[in-house]
């Protein structure tokens, strides 16, 4: 079970041009900020945003291909899709929006009533078999758009922010069951989310897309660790930059030259991490090798950690604890040095 | 409150109050199941419904796809179709009444070839009235039905097409389903329309008791021969209003 799409088009000011494959056996979650095109490049893939350019090929059948001018119709794509907020037919009950597409695509109402009680079993939400979607949920509404999304046994499942629409309370159950269901689908899975969380607990590889662009792909550690964008590096909370190597220090796309350890050369990106950035009150002395000054910007209490944004030569985020915070007597709009060591800054290539 | 201004608006209110007053209180109350009885009357009625019902499903039969179209599908010209459909709303129902005469009189543009080929006559018979009806009363379904189709949430059509349904089932089992508030206050309205037609069904079908006379034209012609008879014909007339103003409220009055 594989999906190989290659997907170009401009929709309003989306200039979408992305290429992306799904071998056997792996859950897909595709990240990244609003607008990035996420939604439409599942709906492209679905055959309900005409490509401009490109190929969408499932299992090796050819479902869309602009240069030979093939195209099958959504409704006879074997997917199936889990939007976002559902959109469960509301005139319809529970059992009947399951049935649905067994309906649509030919079996008798009696047997695909049959096939959708079994399939709200499944999920767990048989006892609201009869209740229409309003009556329902969050939770259950999810359940029931997962149903009806699997009912027709499709060889490749879409799911849209399949829990933004959930409560934090709701969130965590209905997270677990769907890793279950995602696990137990035989069939090519890809999943949006903006929620890095949900990316790592229900996928595989993650493939983070910008203004209509993939900027990265990899397992969550592998992009934790060498984020190539800033928006990755502030979804895993590291600062980042961008620069030309030169045996020991790294001059950055913003006119700065930051200490590094290492002899590499050439475009690079450089990673800190907060925990890695100390914080003074006058100029330190010592070993560390990048020291400037700085005014403390925005202050942010996450847990047992306080999160530092510091304007300087280059803007960083330190992370300290409340307690040293206190000591340093900091307060958005303070003045404060910052160090870190060389070795602190890890660099790869860009 | 400027006092000029409470004073016409006032004069406003009343303005429409007092000829509704006058209707209720110059009624024959005590005469009105006879006079509602009389076979005349009761032809009228029978007539009126028979039409109004007729010219609604008709309106219902062409209007929705036509609705559909406007609403879905980009070609050029739909604008000023769409623009010339819409004109019966505020052409004259007597020019209307002309016009369809002209296309479907014995010697209009398609009229003779309809009697030649077909035997079908459509002016001065029941059918006529009911075409005078459709024709006034049509817009108003396809002006409310597209601004349904317009609103709502497309993206159920798109979870329906991913579930394997055709464009007809997701006509029927998910648009069609998803607009009925829409469907049946445009319904209503033709409906309403229609049951007070008088300027294109006179023009067009005439006022032959029992085939063409429907209660407008009922009610015009009593009041020079049995003129308490015209106020209770009104009066039923005035009621079916009050009715479709009281159901359609949240539509067009907000929640009052």
């Amino acid at each position: 079970m594989t999906l190989e799409a290659a997907v170009a088009l401009t929709l309003g000011t989306l200039d979408l041009d992305v290429e992306l494959a799904i071998p056997d056996g792996e859950v897909v979650a595709l990240l990244g900020p609003n607008g990035a095109g996420k939604t439409t490049l599942l709906k492209a893939i679905a055959g309900l945003v005409p490509l401009a350019r490109g190929s969408v090929r499932l299992d090796g059948v050819t479902l869309e291909d602009t240069a030979s001018n093939d195209f099958v119709p959504t409704e006879r794509r074997p997917i199936g899709v889990v939007f976002q907020e559902y959109l469960l037919f509301p005139h319809m009950s529970a059992r009947d929006n399951v049935a649905f597409g067994l309906t649509s695509r030919g079996t008798r109402p009696r047997e695909a009533r049959a096939a959708a009680t079994e399939w709200l079993e499944r999920v767990g939400v048989a006892a609201h078999a009869e209740a229409r979607p309003a009556q329902l949920s969050g939770g259950e509404r999810q359940r029931v758009a997962l149903a009806r999304a699997l009912a027709t046994d499709p060889r490749l499942l879409l799911l849209d922010e399949p829990l933004a629409a959930l409560d934090v309370t709701a969130r965590a159950e209905v997270r677990r069951d769907l890793k279950r269901h995602l696990s137990s689908f035989r069939g090519t899975r890809l999943l949006i989310t903006h929620d890095p969380l949900e990316a790592v607990m229900l996928a595989d590889r993650l493939v983070v897309m910008e203004a209509g662009r993939i900027v990265q792909s990899g397992s969550p550690a592998d992009i934790a660790e060498h984020p190539r964008s800033r928006y990755v590096a502030d979804l895993v909370g590291v600062n980042l930059f961008r620069g030309e190597a030169d045996h020991g220090s790294v001059n950055t796309a913003e006119g700065q030259t930051l200490a590094a350890a290492g002899a590499a050369s050439g475009e690079v990106f450089a990673v800190i991490h907060p925990r890695a950035v100390a914080l003074h009150r006058q100029r330190p002395e010592g070993s560390p090798r990048n020291v400037w000054a700085g005014r403390a910007d925005a202050i942010e209490l996450i847990g047992n950690r306080a999160r530092v944004r510091v304007l300087g030569r280059l803007p960083l985020v330190a992370e300290v604890t409340p307690a040293a915070l206190a000591d340093l007597r900091l307060v958005e709009g303070s003045e404060v040095w910052i160090s870190f060591k060389a070795t602190d800054v890890s660099i790869y290539p860009a | 409150m400027p006092v000029f201004i409470g004073l016409l608006a006032a004069m406003g209110a009343v303005f429409f109050l007092l000829p509704l007053a006058g209707l209720v209180v110059r009624t024959p109350w005590a005469d009105a199941l006879a006079e509602l009885a009389a076979p005349e009357t009761l032809e009228a009625l029978r007539l009126s419904l028979v039409a109004s019902f007729s010219a609604t499903a008709l309106a219902l039969l062409m209007g929705v796809p036509l609705a559909w179209v406007y609403a879905r599908i980009e070609f050029p010209g739909r604008s000023l179709l769409r623009a010339l459909t819409t004109l019966p709303m505020v052409l004259p129902p007597v020019v209307g009444g002309i016009a369809l005469l002209l296309a479907f009189g014995r010697r209009g543009l398609v009229g003779g070839w309809l009697d030649s080929s077909f035997g079908i006559t459509l002016p001065f018979t029941t059918a006529g009235a009911v075409m005078a009806e459709t024709f006034v009363a049509m817009p108003f379904l396809v002006l409310t039905v597209e601004a349904g189709l317009r609103t709502m949430d497309r993206r159920y059509e798109e979870a329906a097409r991913t579930l394997g349904a055709g464009r007809w089932t997701v006509f029927s089992r998910v648009t069609m389903p998803l607009i009925a508030p829409s469907l049946v206050a445009g319904a209503v309205l033709c409906w309403a329309r229609a049951l007070g037609e008088f300027g294109a069904t006179i023009t067009f079908a005439g006022n032959f008791p029992g085939v063409t006379q429907t209660m407008p034209l009922a009610v015009y012609l009593l009041l020079e021969t049995n003129p308490e008879a015209s106020f209770v014909l009104s009066l039923v007339l005035l009621c079916v209003s009050v009715g479709v103003l009281a159901g359609l409220r949240h539509r067009w009055l907000g929640s009052v």
